[in-house]
């Protein structure tokens, strides 16, 4: 009587959303560093409106997808790249495609937080002024709105023209939130955002990226489990450049399918 | 993915190996205590030996005990642990076993305390026969759910869930024929009455196996397969994990 019975063959270890649902759509993209294979063969789809998380050990190519989505390995010469990302079904890696415009679509928040050395009002309207915005009254209100959905203005709307530097670590992060969304980006892409901040601090950031679902479609690379646990739908563990398993958030974190996953998750070795 | 009684060893923090092994083998212990007391609680009442009734009675109270002390370990773990996946399953299996396994020790406390009475009253009841028989059978279901959990054995688990619906149609017929036994003989209704609640303890003994062994198939599988039909479960695909 083998009612519960053992492993057969595993499936693919691929969720799936309908192009409709789908942000991004990834097929079977291989990333390299002179020569150095980064990811290998990944096929995924990254849902809209909906928080992504991508896990696993350093250097297993999770920041390297993250980046992979606004083109910043283009930055890198020796980057090589097959297969194909496709954001609202474009290419976009296609002949017509515009870099900088990719950019505004798909903004990006990294670790440390990095406001530039100005005025708290300045480092938002950047962006803004960067495309030729120069009304006051359209910049102040692009400002105003910006800090509000980074859940900063209240703490800053009496220092807009102080330094930037002068903010906590958490306010600094949120303000680069602040000046990402000044731009209206459809995507967030969020590159261990909370590792350098304190506690208090960091749920604020994951109360905001609960808050932004509503309006964007966001994208975190997180060390911390817990964290991918709190704030994500969805969740891919991406180990040695694979993409191991891809699943429901709740269901990566319950029971996971693979033991791969099971191991790294409940910190045992592999 | 399927786990194994050893999953819970191979952590980088032996201090969280060591957490749940003690959770495991403080349930262990827990669940030896309980069989105890069943065992002893059927024994005083089929030889009649009073003293052994009352020892049962006053043991529930460390059956009590080591509820709290695992509950209060499982709370532990979970604060600073923040367990996942299987390690989550596993507390939150012992938190449920631990209820589980002090209701039955309330059940033993019940049928030490008719047995009591019977013994009191003097009168060799009827129906000592099914009690003998119903009480093999969910003592054996106990054993099994307590080693199905210490094994992470699905297959034995199933067992056990299959035995409870056994238990529950032999209950009813010894409920029928102890009818009968009153209808015959009026003055045996006293004494038969503690006889049929000592057969409604066992029988909510089988039922609290049932839910033991019900926490092993979520524990090593994952599935939750409470308010299940456990005949529909031959259909569904409860393993393709890998």
């Amino acid at each position: 009587m083998s009612v519960i019975h053992s492993p057969s063959a595993a499936p693919s270890p691929i969720v799936d959303f309908a192009d409709a649902a789908s942000c991004f759509v990834i097929d079977d993209l291989t990333l390299d560093y002179a020569g150095k294979p980064a990811l290998s063969g990944l096929t995924l789809r990254i849902p809209r409106q909906r928080v992504t998380a991508f896990i696993g050990p350093s250097g297993c190519g999770k920041s390297t997808l993250l980046r992979a989505l606004n083109r910043l390995h283009d930055l890198n010469d020796e980057a090589g790249r097959q297969g194909r990302i496709r954001l609202e079904g474009t290419d976009i890696h296609g002949d017509e495609v515009d870099v900088a415009e990719l950019r505004r679509r798909v903004g990006m928040v990294f670790q440390a937080p990095n406001p530039f050395p100005m005025s708290v009002y300045d480092n938002v309207a950047f962006g803004l002024r960067l495309q030729g915005i120069k009304r006051k009254r359209v910049l102040d209100e692009a400002v105003e709105s910006a800090l509000a959905s980074a859940a900063l203005w209240d703490e800053v709307k009496d220092r807009l023209h102080g330094s930037a530097w002068a903010l906590s670590g958490g306010q600094q992060q949120r303000l680069v939130i602040a000046r990402t969304l000044a731009v209206q980006p459809e995507v967030l892409l969020l590159d261990e955002p909370a590792s350098a901040l304190d506690p208090i601090s960091t749920l604020k950031i994951e109360e905001l990226i609960r808050g932004l679902k509503s309006r964007l479609t966001l994208v975190l690379v997180t060390h911390n489990m817990q964290q991918a646990a709190r704030v994500s739908d969805y969740t891919a563990f991406l180990q040695a450049g694979e993409l191991v398993e891809y699943a429901a958030t709740d269901r990566l974190f319950t029971n996971p399918r693979l033991t791969r996953t099971e191991n790294y998750i409940t910190g045992r070795m592999s | 993915m399927d786990i194994t009684s050893d999953t819970h060893s191979q952590h980088i923090s032996n201090q969280f190996n060591q957490e749940l092994e003690d959770l495991k083998t403080h349930l262990m212990a827990m669940g030896g205590l309980v069989e105890k007391q069943i065992q002893d609680a059927i024994a005083a009442l089929l030889e009649g030996d009073s003293r052994l009734a009352e020892r049962v009675r006053d043991n529930d109270t460390a059956v009590n005990d080591m509820q709290l002390k695992i509950d209060e370990e499982c709370t532990r773990v979970l604060a600073r642990r923040q367990p996942a996946a299987s390690d989550l399953r596993l507390v939150l299996a012992v938190i449920r076993a631990t209820s589980d396994l002090e209701r039955i020790g309330d059940e033993a406390n019940k049928i030490a305390r008719n047995a009591l009475s019977l013994a009191e009253s003097g009168r060799s009841a009827r129906g000592f026969v099914e009690v003998r028989h119903i009480s093999e059978h969910v003592r054996n279901m106990v054993r099994d759910a307590l080693t199905a959990f210490a094994r992470f054995d699905t297959e034995l688990a199933l067992k056990v869930v299959r035995e409870d619906d056994a238990v529950d149609s032999e209950y009813t017929s010894a409920m029928r024929s102890l009818v009968t036994f009153m209808m015959e003989d009026p003055r045996s209704i006293t004494s038969i009455l503690s006889v049929m609640w000592i057969l409604r303890a066992l029988e909510r003994i089988g039922d609290h196996a049932d839910n033991l062994a019900e926490y092993v198939i979520y524990l090593v599988k994952g599935l939750d397969i409470r308010h299940s039909d456990v005949d529909t479960l031959d259909e569904r695909d409860l393993g393709s994990k890998g």
